[in-house]
Formats: C-alpha cells, structure tokens, sequence
C-alpha cells in the first residue's frame, strides 16, 4: 500500500469535516485550513485509525499536520512485517 | 518579528462576539456569595446552577470555624512545597482521613484537582508505557498523558469493546499500560460503565485509574466514587479526586493500595514543584471530609434534587446529555450563537448555568450545563425549571 493509494480514503475520511467543500490534496493542512479544533482532529485520527485498522497514538498527531504526513504514517504502519 | 500572540486573534475574534451578544459568560463576577446557591451579582441575587457545588458544604458552620482556626494557627499559606519545606500536621492528617474515607491504604494530596491528574498521570506513566484515555476525558487528564510522555492511545467513549479493539492492536510488550475513565463525565453528566471496562482487565494486562472529581462524595453508598456505587473498588487501582466540588475547597488528590504508592511524591514534578496546599484549604477539606461522612442524607438531596431538574427539563422536550439522572444536567443547544443568547435570557432571569462549546465539549455539542446542589431547595429547582421553560424550551 502506498501514500498515493491511501491519499484518497484519508481525503474521503475528512468528508464530515470539510463542510466548505474546499479541494482536498497531500499539501492540505488538516487542522488549519479545514479550521478543525484540537478535538475534531483526534475524533478524525480515530477514523483513519479504525478504517486502516492501525493505532495512530496521539503523540503522532501532532507531527502529522498534512494529509501527505497522514499517508505516509499510515503506509509505514501498513507496511509493517 | 512574529508576534506571539497574534495565534490567540481567533480566539480574541470569537471572544468579541460573544461580549457583543451581552454578559461575559465565561467571567461573570459574583460580588457577593449569599448561600451555596446565591449570589448577588451587580445588583441582582442569582440562582447559582453551574458551581459543582455538589454538596452544599462551602457555608456549613464547622468548615468555616475549622479553616479559621486554621489560618490563625498555621497562617496564611506553607511557602513552598511539601519536599522543600516539610509537611504541616495537618496534610498527614488530610490524606490519612481520605485513605480511610476511601478505604485505600494510601493517599497524596495536591494543591489542586488539576495537578493530582498531571502528577499522578506523569507519575504512574513514562515513556515506555501506554495510556488509553478516554475521547471524553477533561482537559486535566490529556494535559497529564502529554506529561508523562507515554504513548497516548484515545478510545470512543465509554466503549469498553473499541478499548478492546484498541489494546489488541498494541504492540507494546515493553511498557505498562494504564486505563484512564471518568466517574461522573463533567460535560455531559454520563458515568463510565465501570463493570465492562474492568472485566476487560481479565482479557488485557492493564491498570486502571478512575477520575472522580464530579463523582466523589456523589456516587456510592458511602460517597467514595464510581467504584463504590459498583461494587467494583478492587477492580480500580487508582483514583484521582478534587476538593473543589464535593468538598467545597480547593485541592486534588490521588489513592490506591500499591505498596510503592508513597514512592510518586518523589516522581511526580506537580507534587514537587509547587507549593502545598494553604492551612485553611487543608483544614476545611478535613471538616468537610468529616461532615460529608457523618451526613449521608446530603447526598440524598442532591439526587432529589438532580431527579427534580433533571425530570423538570426532560417534560419540557430539552434534550438532556445523559438519559440517566445525573448532578450535571447538560441541555443540547443547536448551534454558539443560539447558546450565547440563550445563556444571556437565563442570566437576565436571574439563573447563572455554564455556557459550554467546542473544543471543550465532546463531539462538538453547544450545552447549557447545570450543576446541582444538595443545597438547592426544592423551590430552586423548580424556579430553574420554570426559566428554562421561558427561556429555552419556549
């Protein structure tokens, strides 16, 4: 699984969070410009983390502010032997 | 140059519209405490319903004689922390009469609710081990995980089986695990199913750890907390309390029975760092400790009472945060703007409740949240009710 394959279903995922409707990409940066509070992105983490079927602690979250970060955090967790 | 504070302008932005929309909610000055339940604020008495003032203990004649005996024999305030500068008597004394009172071999007492989480959190976790919080948990206990520097898992809330999914996910053969619940949830009044969280400890290797400042004094035959009104004591290894809600002061502490319990007052940097509590908050959590002991009808009156509102507000159609009675009965708002005017009508009406709104509520819920009083007299209640009705329901 790459980041390419997994950028989609991230961007699909903040659907409920992105009620603007504004265009989605890997150099989108979550928190701050879809204006999601510190809260709504940990629900949103949980999301990614359940739909993958991976843990994302939150100590991640912080550094992962794009959706480019989000992908590849996710690709190195599914990649895992 | 980059201004430090320019972060705060949407914060200063959405401050403004709230001031705009009429009183400061989140700053109302009270000039003058009349009772537990009133205050004169301007030149108008309120009905308070958003203190935590559970048990109605901040005016009880024994308390106030004890924290002034207190502060004429022990002065103002300790100078420094307990490591530094040594115990007074009394902190022994306090955390001894909560040991028993909790029926735990062992106490820590902090100087404030927010710091008994930040430094038992940081205490019992570090870097090699897990915490699974709860999504719902306060803010305290999220500030507490990021301390200890341990891996941070949330699980949904309440959800004894997305903690099971969880933990089974883990990979962490290394470190301890700690679970971390809520007894009484502050925003919406909801407690954690104790039962399914601590059968879970059968299935995964964990701690477990319940908050109970909104349920101390409140919940279980003997007031001790969630795992009293349970039956499942044994099943939780540490609790975290305050004495700013059911005991009507100011502090925190935490308590278990772990033959090294004693050894976090040398491991936990809020406990070391600040200074101990002042004589009279120790001496006023003792007298209180003593009544709330003594006096179990309180809590009586506070489930009276919170049946009273809570059933009051559900016969109007407000949708409630919990279907369950609760001292903390949360009112679902539809959106900021309606909740702020709706906040400023009550207060106008002579009711102060708490305005709560994202991030600090959970799943971005707007809430008009009442706290309920063993002190409330019926007739309170019902002129609450009576406001809601004209104000909200309306």
């Amino acid at each position: 699984m790459t980041e390419a394959d997994i950028i989609p279903t991230i961007c699909n995922l903040l659907g409920p969070y992105n009620p603007e409707h504004k265009p989605l990409n890997a150099d989108t940066d979550i928190p701050a410009e879809l204006n999601i509070d510190s809260v709504g992105v940990l629900d949103f983490i949980m999301e990614v983390e359940d739909h993958f079927d991976i843990e994302i602690p939150m100590n991640v979250v912080s550094e992962t502010r794009t959706v480019g970060d989000l992908a590849r955090y996710v690709a190195t967790q599914k990649n895992r032997v | 140059m980059v201004d430090l504070l320019e972060k705060h302008r949407g914060i200063a932005d959405r401050f403004q519209r709230m001031l705009d929309m009429g009183v400061n909610a989140l700053g109302v000055t009270n000039d003058q405490m009349i009772s537990p339940t009133r205050a004169i604020v301007g030149n108008r008495e309120i009905i308070l319903a958003g203190t935590n003032n559970y048990m109605g203990i901040t005016f009880e004649p024994s308390v106030i004689a004890a924290g002034q005996k207190a502060l004429a024999e022990f002065g103002t305030g300790t100078t420094g922390s307990r490591i530094a500068n040594g115990s007074f008597a009394m902190h022994k004394e306090l955390e001894k009469s909560l040991a028993k009172f909790l029926g735990l071999k062992h106490c820590i007492v902090f100087t404030t609710g927010y710091q008994a989480n930040l430094g038992m959190l940081s205490g019992l976790a570090g870097p090699k081990d897990t915490i699974y919080l709860d999504a719902d948990s306060h803010s305290s206990i999220y500030d507490g995980c990021t301390l200890s520097g341990a891996k941070l898992v949330r699980f949904r809330h309440n959800d004894a089986a997305d903690l099971d999914k969880r933990m089974a996910r883990d990979d962490n053969t290394e470190g301890g695990k700690l679970v971390v619940l809520e007894g009484i949830y502050s925003m919406l009044g909801d407690r954690a199913p104790l039962a399914d969280f601590v059968a879970l400890k059968k299935k995964h290797d964990f701690q477990l750890l319940v908050d109970d400042a909104h349920s101390f004094g409140v919940l279980g035959p003997h007031g001790r907390g969630l795992g009293d009104e349970a039956g499942l004591e044994d099943g939780v290894d540490f609790v975290i309390g305050t004495f700013s809600k059911s005991v009507g002061a100011i502090g925190g502490f935490g308590a278990g029975n772990h033959p090294l319990f004693e050894t976090l007052r040398y491991a936990m940097r809020p406990y070391m760092f600040t200074a101990s509590s002042s004589p009279a908050s120790i001496a006023t959590s003792l007298a209180a400790l003593e009544v709330l002991a003594k006096e179990p009808e309180r809590r009586q009156r506070l489930w009276d009472n919170s049946k009273r509102l809570f059933d009051g507000f559900r016969a109007l159609g407000l949708e409630t945060g919990t279907d369950v009675v609760s001292p903390v009965v949360a009112v679902k708002m539809p959106d900021e703007l309606t909740t702020i005017a709706k906040w400023n009508a009550l207060f106008e009406a002579g009711v102060y409740v708490n305005m709560a709104v994202p991030p600090g509520t959970p799943n971005r819920l707007c809430l008009l949240r009442c706290s309920v009083s063993a002190a409330h007299t019926p007739e309170e209640i019902d002129r609450i009710i009576t406001i809601f009705k004209d104000v909200v329901a309306a």
